[in-house]
């Protein structure tokens, strides 16, 4: 411990005292998010950061603002945009002002509950990062530092359930963040280029495909030849247009999140939109669901009754929810894994480099890192396409079983 | 230590994932040596099948994520 990074502030409550006193160039407040040179590499947290979702677009190091939609009950709705928040536009996502008591941190939109802190534009003196003792495990608590006070930071409001440090807060966010603009660039990708085939295949009906055209087909003659015509039977093109939606636009923003220094949005790799992306599979398998399909769920025929009531149906029923949320769990687990890895990778040049403190071990790390990284991404790419096929499969799959007719 | 326990756990998992798939790889690639013409067939049904193995692994490293 540094004396010039012991320093304490005056302000000491008991909630402080918790403080393990383990990262020692936390203990000033500031805008100083990179930790001191020489300091032990945190690949955690930082393969965490990286892969959630954030109010600022980041192309490389250069920070993009995002509309921000927050509500909190009691304070309302807030619009505007993450400017407001003064963050570097080269640095790490950290928000000089407050505004309305929302702060920026990291790259998150926070809110400070506290109520005796000042509403409307405030400048803010820095950000503090503790780690607490909270049942029994250890939390990391943030805290803005205005006027020689220090304000607890909620955390990030997310759907995830707080996997990565957010979860239901004090305000509700509905920004157009990150991954939701990287979203509306993918949808507006797909639709403005199948528009064009869809015109391409109009004009040059029984000519061979041209230009873009011919790049679509095959993949679309894929998954229309090897997943919608085996496992959907007869009522094929009825289900078409659901798995192909649901191919493309998960592969297409598998493939947007690997581009490297390109934001790196993580949007499949987000447990709220493989989420909706199974509930959606779910409504349209059980809802198409004819009778023999629901009888089979039920009550089997031709099993003794008392096995139906004891483990088949209870089992079966089960399974109407397990299948939609392994869904959810392949997509988003695959996906989350590929960039933790790619990222813990990256991360070695700066743990062999000691964060810049040794130039030697920053070359080593390069030269292991490098070919691993680039192994990792072809790997990755790989991924992109089998997991978009995977989930188009199983949902084909799923509704095929619920649309089956009888044949005996 | 709660940390390297749960990866533990995970590691586990893994093995019986990777049994698992190395199964059905394996019944693959013999089901296609016996009948070539059935590969795109056999293709498919593979990966649909590792896919649901795979999802017992999955939920290993769900339950590593949240101990950890």
């Amino acid at each position: 411990m540094t004396p010039a990074l012991a320093q304490h502030h005056g302000n000491e409550d008991a909630a402080h005292e918790t403080h393990s006193g383990q990262d020692d160039h936390h203990d000033v407040c500031g805008f100083h998010h990179d930790p001191a040179p020489g300091s032990e590499y945190d690949s955690k947290q930082t393969s965490f950061h990286h892969i959630a979702d954030a109010n600022v677009y980041s192309i490389g190091p250069i920070q993009i603002p995002l509309p921000v939609i927050v509500y909190a009950p009691g304070s309302g709705w807030d619009f505007f945009m993450s400017s407001k928040f003064h963050f570097e536009t080269i640095g790490h996502g950290d928000g000089h002002h407050a505004y309305n008591r929302y702060v920026l941190q990291a790259g998150s939109i926070k809110r400070i509950p506290d109520p005796s802190f000042p509403s409307g534009d405030v400048q803010l003196d820095g950000f503090i990062t503790k780690h607490e003792e909270k049942e029994g495990k250890e939390v990391t608590v943030s805290y803005a530092c205005y006027d020689g006070h220090e304000y607890r930071l909620d955390a990030k409001s997310t759907a995830d359930g707080g996997l990565f440090g957010g979860g239901i807060t004090s305000f509700y966010d509905f920004s157009l963040t990150k991954n939701v603009v990287s979203m509306i660039i993918i949808f507006g990708l797909f639709f403005f280029v199948f528009r064009r085939i869809t015109k391409a295949y109009k004009e040059r009906d029984g000519m061979a495909p041209k230009g873009i055209q011919s790049f679509f087909e095959p993949i679309f003659l894929f998954i229309q030849d090897e997943v919608a015509k085996p496992f959907l039977g007869d009522k094929w093109e009825k289900y078409l247009p659901f798995i192909m939606s649901l191919f493309f636009f998960i592969l297409g923003l598998n493939l947007w999140g690997q581009i490297p220094f390109f934001g790196g949005a993580n949007v499949t790799g987000n447990l709220a939109v493989t989420l909706i992306l199974a509930v959606f599979t779910f409504f349209v398998t059980n809802l198409s669901g004819k009778k023999h399909y629901w009888e089979h769920v039920l009550w089997m025929p031709g099993v003794p009754a008392g096995i139906k009531a004891v483990i088949l149906t209870p089992v079966e029923i089960l399974g109407l929810f397990i299948k939609p949320f392994t869904l959810m769990l392949r997509l988003f687990a695959n996906i989350t894994a590929g960039h933790i890895v790619v990222l813990s990778f990256v991360g070695l040049i700066f743990l062999f480099g000691k964060m810049g403190g040794s130039m030697g071990g920053s070359i080593g790390g390069v030269v292991i890192s490098v070919p691993l990284t680039i192994f990792m991404m072809s790997i990755e790419l790989l991924v992109a396409f089998i997991q978009a096929f995977v989930f188009a499969i199983l949902a084909a799959s799923y509704i095929g079983a619920a649309i089956e007719e009888e044949h005996h | 230590m709660v940390g390297s326990i749960a990866a533990l756990g995970m590691g586990l998992a893994v093995i019986g994932a990777g049994i698992g798939i190395g199964n059905v790889g394996a019944k693959a690639m013999e089901a296609i040596a016996r009948q070539p013409e059935a590969v795109g067939d056999i293709r498919a049904n593979m990966i649909l099948m590792a896919a649901l193995v795979e999802g017992a692994a999955l939920i290993a490293i769900i339950v590593s994520f949240l101990v950890a």
